[in-house]
């Protein structure tokens, strides 16, 4: 099995500096949780810092900027589209607190 | 294709040795991140719903008080992904002795973070939580809870398993750095998993 020379020969160096940028967007999330924010601002902010990590994460620590481009066209796009195609029930949710049971 | 047809690191041989792998990826590589697109599905499917029934609740607990736990376990997580990271890294230069210590390392930060999720647990169960019911509000935050928390959980303990099963036969020579570097994607998978438990389950409901 082969993995890409990119990545086999770079240094620690970059791991440190993203371990350090995940390290202080996590603790970012921490700061935005004492602010004094609507539920809704405090969400987005939150998501948004969390997509950033796992951007992060996926693209350095999991190597997939190294990858065949094919190749990140093809999980990016797999994945956006299904993430999203999850999200057409939330106008509903919002009935729920007058209209379910079990959310009582 | 048989197993004969197949060496020690997944690579075709004999007559199907000429046909191109998708993508070119190692075949091992991509059944992992065919897992990991799979199990995005699951936990984000989770955390959907998750966020459905909190936003259709009026009476949502808000039982934590403190972050010092849950930035413990993440501290530790992520660290984790470092040190799995080097790892993977010594693998490859073929430094055996110092791949097989950093993946043990890595084990044992994934058993403190179990560790230090099983206390929280126990310290909600004792404040009368449970899968059912609460002290708090809204029955269905416990089952919520206990379900993203124990799949995350569950996927942890079987990194550990994994890490340790790995990181011996690596030591003993039966896997190579390859698979060093394919345990190391399901790890930071795990990792980047709870960069998303954390704001939704825990920051959104602190006590204050």
């Amino acid at each position: 099995m082969t993995t890409s020379d990119a990545h086999k020969n770079s240094g620690i160096g970059k791991d440190m500096i993203v371990y350090v940028c995940l390290l202080a967007l996590a603790g970012l999330q921490f700061v935005i949780a004492y602010q004094n924010l609507d539920p809704a601002q405090m969400l987005t902010r939150m998501l948004a810092v969390a997509f950033v990590e796992a951007g992060l994460a996926v693209l350095f620590f999991m190597h997939l900027w190294t990858e065949k481009r094919s190749f990140v066209v093809f999980v990016l796009v797999f994945t956006i589209f299904v993430l999203l195609t999850m999200q057409y029930g939330w106008t509903d949710s919002t009935r729920m607190v007058v209209g379910a049971p079990f959310s009582r | 294709m048989s197993q004969a047809d197949l060496t020690m690191d997944g690579h075709p041989t004999g007559p199907i040795a000429g046909i191109e792998r998708p993508f070119s990826i190692p075949t091992k590589k991509l059944a992992m991140w065919l897992f990991i697109i799979a199990d995005t599905m699951t936990f984000a499917a989770c955390l959907v719903a998750y966020g459905f029934v909190r936003n259709g609740s009026a009476t949502w607990p808000r039982p934590f008080p403190s972050i010092t736990n849950v930035a413990s376990m993440t501290f530790i997580l992520l660290t984790s992904s470092l040190t799995m990271l080097i790892g993977s890294r010594s693998a490859n230069k073929g430094d055996k002795a110092g791949a097989f210590r950093w993946i043990m390392i890595t084990a044992l930060l994934g058993i403190a973070f179990a560790f230090l999720h099983l206390r929280e647990w126990s310290e909600l169960i004792d404040k009368g939580m449970t899968l059912f019911k609460n002290p708090w509000g809204d029955p269905l935050f416990g089952a919520s809870f206990f379900s993203i928390t124990g799949l995350h959980l569950t996927h942890v303990t079987a990194g550990v398993i994994a890490l340790i099963v790995v990181g011996l036969r690596y030591k003993g020579g039966r896997y190579n750095a390859d698979d060093i570097e394919v345990l190391g994607l399901y790890w930071h998978f795990v990792d980047l998993v709870w960069m998303f438990v954390v704001p939704l389950v825990y920051l959104l409901n602190l006590a204050h």
